[in-house]
């Protein structure tokens, strides 16, 4: 049994991710062997040059998406936080991709269901292939208190004016 | 087929048909993609000494066989070929960034654009359903702007635009075509030609899969080369990036600075590479599905410019750095964004300024004919100006600019011809070839004007395994070979700065093209692929009237005016007698007559007797020896 904090999803550091969308072809080559960002799991946006990040499934504990399904269509993995989309009940109305905050909830362009991100679960990789293919190490995967104590730290060697060289 | 569409689409903006035809494979194998493939569907579908400009001149977009596929730099690509309005031959270039993949996604290969449209319209590309859009309210619109507005009118954030700006919708003839805000379609015009088929944008949305032939060993292919990207191969890109060759040319006395008159820049530290990452660059971002990150974005943080934000390269900056005289990089970017804004060649315009400045220092243009702007070397606020009169073609300066440095000469008479610095018709990018002489006779028979990447030929100079201050013999041979390499560079189109990741050089590409398509070919055939795409350009040319040696030539100014800064290149210049060594040494190595013309047994060898009347007819009207070229002056080195 895995603790609920002991989820983990992939998220995108914003200050490294440059929007160059290497981690799209990743997953819909490990996920749809082929190469089709319409059918990846992960969405980079660049707003501007400047202003670059990639987005997936964050394994939400008490996910939007799964609550606006009006067809019961999606459910939570306990031990993963992965949410399953049941392909027979899903009608592909989109009430969940309208609730998801994040934008995670995707439309596959020929199954016309919705589909997320499933860790790489469902393919033959141990780890999240996005991840691993990153050429900035933007990505992590990670649970949200890993990201907390990350932050926590910058913050605490910001006050102390510490640098990376010092600690 | 695999990776290729195999599709080929057809738009006649006059009439508004639209319709699909198959690309063969034995297309596909003999010519690769992007701007050899992009040749061969120009000859076939225009008629000789059809204008640039005029509607029946195709303006043709491709792809590559790798665009649309994971493979770094390959992926993401896409290039624009058509007759330039600049030179009369072949205009081609490339442009990376986020475009090319949807257009390969939407389902084709190559993009044939004919006709005009009777108002300023853009052609909307979603998948299998092509329309052609009303665009009058977008006119003089910038390219930022035009990608916002039509990606907002369209309703969805990922659609991809490739527009032009009101430089292009103006007819200047070294318009630019541009994606993703700052990715261009750069040199030889290829905007103008979109503008005058009233052709604001080209969006495309592409959702079909692309597939490789070998999913397995395509993913260790790109795996291997995201690894080598990481190393010393692309090592300068991803630090100082290409303005670290400001205080490298400089100190070969190769920075050519005011319009060619001094080969080195006493501010050279102030425009350097050095000096831009540490007082401009914020961030270093990349292109779609590459494994390397090249696209310094610097921002001006403060003084009269603020804000300002554009990507910064070599060519460019030295364009509208030393090469105006200006050293203040703040100016830089500002004439930088701005030219990207109007849609211009950032090589060009910056040639174009430079040349003006050289006019009016010489008392050949006056301060009335300026509109006032003191035009003299350094001026960055008078350069800025002038970049804006050019893209609005305003004032009698702005609109005879507009036209290139080759043509204003023509149009300003006099001795201004002497500081026009092009070739063929196309401006000069940023080296010095008085010092740089391998450069001089690789950028004089490059098929699109001059252009430092149809051959590389600077790179032996630079790299210091030739004497750079002379043309012997050997020299055609070292341009001849690598033009092939470079030809298959822009056909697969990936990134010139990613070669040095293909250690294998040819085998590399050779196997990346088979793991992707999965057709076979060797490395001896993919060299053929890249001497034949050569050969059929310069068939265009020599169709359209511009091919013979006369246009294998250096500017007045490498030629006649001697380096004059102190230290090891003082005095020198390409004289007319070296020039004649390097053509007779080039043509030889090709195989063709002393008039640079191929021969029909060459045509032959490279499979391209289809098109044996435009050599024969060449030959006839050309026949050797050639006429004997005009004496150098007296005096020089």
């Amino acid at each position: 049994m895995v603790r609920h904090q002991d989820r983990k999803f992939v998220s995108a550091d914003p200050e490294k991710c440059i929007g160059c969308v290497v981690c799209e072809y990743a997953c819909s080559m490990v996920n749809e062997n082929t190469f089709n960002p319409t059918k990846s799991r992960i969405r980079a946006m660049r707003i501007g040059p400047l202003t670059n990040l990639a987005i997936t499934c964050r394994h939400c504990e008490d996910p939007p998406c799964m609550s606006a399904c009006p067809r019961d269509a999606l459910t939570q993995e306990e031990d993963t936080g992965i949410i399953r989309v049941d392909e027979n009940a899903c009608n592909g109305c989109g009430w969940c991709i309208a609730a998801c905050p994040f934008g995670a909830m995707n439309m596959h362009p020929e199954k016309k269901i919705v589909f997320t991100c499933n860790s790489c679960t469902d393919t033959d990789e141990k780890e999240p292939q996005c991840v691993k293919w990153c050429p900035e190490e933007a990505l992590t995967f990670v649970t949200a208190e890993q990201l907390a104590q990350k932050s926590r730290a910058k913050a605490v060697k910001n006050l102390f004016q510490m640098t990376d060289a010092k600690t | 087929m695999y990776a290729y569409a195999g599709k080929i689409l057809r738009v006649n903006l006059t009439t508004g048909e639209i319709k699909t035809e198959p690309l063969t494979e034995e297309l596909a194998k003999n010519y690769i993609g992007g701007i050899g493939l992009g040749i061969k569907l120009l000859m076939d579908n225009s008629k000789a000494g059809v204008d640039a400009y005029d509607p029946d001149n195709p303006l043709i977009y491709m792809t590559g066989p790798l665009s649309g596929t994971m493979g770094p730099t390959g992926g993401n690509s896409y290039a624009v070929v058509s007759k330039s309005p600049a030179t009369g031959g072949v205009g081609n270039a490339e442009s990376h960034g986020f475009f090319g993949p949807d257009l390969k996604r939407a389902g084709y290969d190559a993009v044939i654009i004919t006709g005009k449209a009777p108002k300023l319209s853009y052609l909307w590309i979603d998948d299998d359903k092509v329309q052609i859009m009303d665009a009058e309210h977008l006119k003089h619109f910038t390219v930022y702007h035009t990608d916002k507005a039509i990606r907002e009118e369209l309703g969805d954030f990922y659609i991809r635009v490739s527009a032009i700006g009101e430089a292009g919708e103006k007819l200047c003839r070294f318009a630019a075509i541009i994606n993703d805000e700052f990715r261009a379609i750069g040199r030889s015009g290829m905007g103008g030609v979109m503008g005058s088929k009233n052709l604001k944008a080209v969006a495309v949305r592409g959702t079909h899969d692309v597939n490789v032939a070998d999913m397995k060993g395509f993913r260790e292919f790109v795996k291997l080369i995201h690894e080598r990207m990481k190393g010393p191969a692309t090592k300068k890109y991803k630090t100082l990036g290409t303005p670290e060759n400001v205080l490298v040319l400089n100190s070969l006395s190769a920075l050519a600075t005011r319009n060619w008159t001094n080969a080195t820049f006493e501010h050279a530290d102030k425009v350097s590479g050095e000096w831009l990452n540490e007082h401009y660059v914020k961030k270093i971002v990349g292109c779609a599905t590459c494994g390397m990150r090249c696209d310094h974005i610097a921002v001006v943080p403060e003084g009269p410019y603020k804000g300002s934000t554009s990507r910064l390269e070599f060519e460019c900056l030295w364009s509208m750095g030393p090469l105006c005289g200006v050293d203040r990089l703040d100016a830089v970017i500002e004439a930088m964004r701005i030219t990207n804004e109007y849609g211009m060649d950032g090589i060009s315009i910056g040639v174009v300024v430079a040349f003006a400045m050289d006019l009016y220092e010489h008392g050949i243009i006056t301060k009335e004919q300026t509109d006032g702007l003191d035009l003299k070397f350094g001026n960055a606020e008078a350069m800025i100006a002038l970049i804006h009169k050019i893209g609005k073609r305003e004032g009698w300066l702005g609109n005879i600019l507009a036209e290139g440095t080759a043509k204003a000469a023509e149009l300003i008479g006099g001795d201004a011809y002497k500081y026009a610095c092009h070739i063929k018709g196309l401006e000069l990018p940023g080296y010095d070839l008085r010092t740089l002489k391998t450069a001089a006779l690789g950028f004089s028979v490059s098929f699109r004007g001059a252009c430092h990447l149809r051959n590389g030929a600077y790179s032996p100079d630079v790299k210091g395994k030739v004497n750079r201050f002379k043309i012997e013999k050997g020299r055609g041979k070292m341009i001849t070979t690598e033009s092939h390499m470079y030809n298959i560079i822009d056909s697969l189109i990936v990134c010139k700065f990613s070669r040095g990741t293909y250690y294998d050089g040819w085998n590399d590409l050779a196997k990346y093209y088979t793991l992707a398509t999965g057709i076979p070919i060797t490395v001896e055939e993919m060299m053929l692929d890249g001497d034949r795409i050569e050969n059929l350009a310069k068939l265009f040319n020599l169709r359209e009237g511009k091919g013979t040696r006369k246009y294998d030539d250096v500017p007045y100014k490498i030629k006649h005016f001697p380096v004059p800064d102190e230290g090891p290149a003082k005095g020198v210049y390409v004289s007319d007698e070296e020039m004649a060594i390097g053509l007779d040494d080039y043509y030889a190595s090709r195989g063709w007559t002393p008039q640079g013309i191929p021969t029909l047994e060459r045509l032959e060898q490279v499979g391209l007797s289809e098109y044996a009347y435009i050599a024969e007819k060449a030959l006839k009207e050309n026949p050797s020896p050639p006429q004997a070229e005009p004496q150098a002056p007296a005096g020089g080195a």
